[in-house]
Formats: C-alpha cells, structure tokens, sequence
C-alpha cells in the first residue's frame, strides 16, 4: 500500500463525489480538530490533504501564467501552500465563527496561500521601477491602461488628475496597480508592505480622482 | 465591445466602484460566509454590505473570491 493508499484508507472524512467532503461535516471536524491526540493527527493529515487538493486546483487555474514554472517546482508550490493554510488554519482554530461551512472557511487559507505564491512566481525575475518619473511598465508586458489612458480623449482628465492631485506614493501605487497591471501581492512584496495597506493607498487615490472629476464637471455619462 | 463600453471597464478599473466597501483583512474575514450564501442561493450582498464593492475594486480579493466560490462548487 503506497502513501497515497494509507492516507485514503485512514481518512476520517470521506471525499464527495465533487472532491470535497460532505455538507454536514463541520461538527466533525471541529471535535476532531480540537480533540484527543490521535484522533486530532488524523483529522490534521486529512485537512492538509484536503489543502493540498485545493492549491493544486488552483495553481492549474493560472497554469498559463505558471507555464514557465517545472511541475514539479508547481508541486512545491502546492505543498508550501497547504503546508502555510494548516499552520494558519490550526492557530486561528478558535477564532471560526461558524458562519460558513468549515471547509469553506479552511479552503479560503489555502487558495489565498497558493494565489500569492502563483503571483508571485509569475513575476519572479521581472522589473517593476518605483520611479515616480517613469510610467511602470513590466519589460515584457503588451499594450498597457497608460497607452489607453493617454490616447483617448475622454480619459485625458483622469491622467491629468493622476499627474497633478495625487501625492507621489499615491501616484506610484496607483500607477502600478491600476495602470500596469502588477499585482497587489508583488508589489506588496516589493515594498515589504501588505496587499491592506497597499489596497488603502490605491483606494484614498481613486477617491481623490473622484472629487477631482466630479469638481471639473467630468461625470459625463459614466458613474465618478 | 464598443469603444463607449471599453471606456467604462477602464475607467471603473481606473477609479473602482463608488460607495462604502470592506477593507482587504475584513474581505478575507467574510469571504467564506459570502461564498457559502452565494452558493446556497441567498443574497451576500444584502447580508455582508460593502463585499461586493470591494471585490469590485479590489483584483487580488476579486480573484481570491473567484477562486474559493468555483473550487467549493466543483463539479
């Protein structure tokens, strides 16, 4: 009996048909979860299997951004992702309310664990310049919203706004992320920030963008 | 795609939504309760104000909540 075998014969959870486990199953994890020892061992091997099913159904839904990424470096992946959910998951234990089905509220971990990693493997080894001088623009990258932006004459007041009202820190988070595309995680990373308060510079910047717009009149037919 | 409706993807992916919405940590905090309400047919929006306007703005959350919401209806 392979590895694979011994864990399926011991599982505590049974698969449903759809690769999940069944609907009414969160009592069961919970009292296994925080039970005696063993009984807890098993229900940990089960969750991290679980996990690992879920980062894998990710990662294959960026595989054409990962394209260049070996599998078995992917699979690394997957296993760092549900490895990095079940530490999270195990110490937040106490703190699910209950409002969602266990597995929902457990896959959540994991498909942001492995969502992170995917972004950040697909940038590895690109540049991203925080030169407030300079559009940000990935060296490979296609036609971006700045080309859009500068082109059509209805979005002229708006790279205007961005050049005139925004602050510098505002003008470079706005530029990578809205304009060019860079994912909130990377620049994150970049920045040693988090995607919060990276989402929290964009969101002040929009917001001034509005008032800028709305004070020039420039609603027009869409909603500023 | 006419250019009209081209011009209103950018700039809502320029601007993002109008009105109040959830930061990304309160996101993440709901995110499983409003894919469970979406799958059992409810209504998120009305139960969790805010969600929706931030998935729409924000792409890493969107993507998370697409992620999450298609993987636990599976097929």
């Amino acid at each position: 009996m392979n590895a694979s075998e011994t864990l399926h014969a011991r599982r505590r959870f049974p698969m449903d048909e759809g690769g999940g486990v069944r609907r009414d199953d969160t009592q069961a994890w919970l009292s296994a979860l925080r039970g005696p020892a063993v009984p807890r061992e098993e229900a940990i091997a089960d969750l991290h299997a679980l996990l690992l099913r879920a980062a894998r159904f990710e990662l294959g839904r960026r595989r054409e951004s990962l394209a260049h990424v070996p599998y078995a470096e992917r699979e690394d992946l997957a296993t760092q992702a549900a490895d990095d959910a079940l530490v999270a998951i195990l110490s937040k234990l106490e703190t699910f309310r209950g409002a969602s089905r266990f597995t929902t509220w457990a896959y959540k971990f994991v498909l942001l664990e492995a969502g992170v990693k995917a972004r950040r493997k697909a940038w590895q080894g690109r540049e991203v310049t925080l030169s407030d001088d300079e559009w940000l623009v990935p060296r490979d990258a296609g036609p971006t919203a700045q080309e859009v932006v500068e082109g059509g004459e209805l979005l002229e007041a708006i790279g205007e706004a961005i050049r005139t009202t925004l602050t510098p820190h505002q003008r470079q988070v706005f530029r990578a992320l809205a304009l060019n595309g860079v994912p909130i995680d990377v620049l994150a990373e970049r920045l040693g920030t988090t995607r919060g308060a990276l989402y929290k510079t964009l969101h002040d910047a929009r917001r001034k963008l509005r008032a800028t717009l709305a004070d020039s009149g420039l609603g027009g037919g869409h909603e500023l | 795609m006419s250019s009209d409706d081209r011009n209103r993807d950018l700039i809502t992916r320029l601007l993002g939504p109008d009105g109040p919405e959830v930061t990304c940590d309160q996101c993440f905090e709901l995110l499983d309760q409003y894919v469970d309400l979406e799958v059992a047919g409810e209504n998120p929006d009305a139960q969790l104000p805010g969600m929706r306007a931030h998935l729409e703005g924000c792409p890493a959350c969107h993507e998370d909540h697409e992620s999450l919401r298609d993987f636990v209806t599976r097929r």
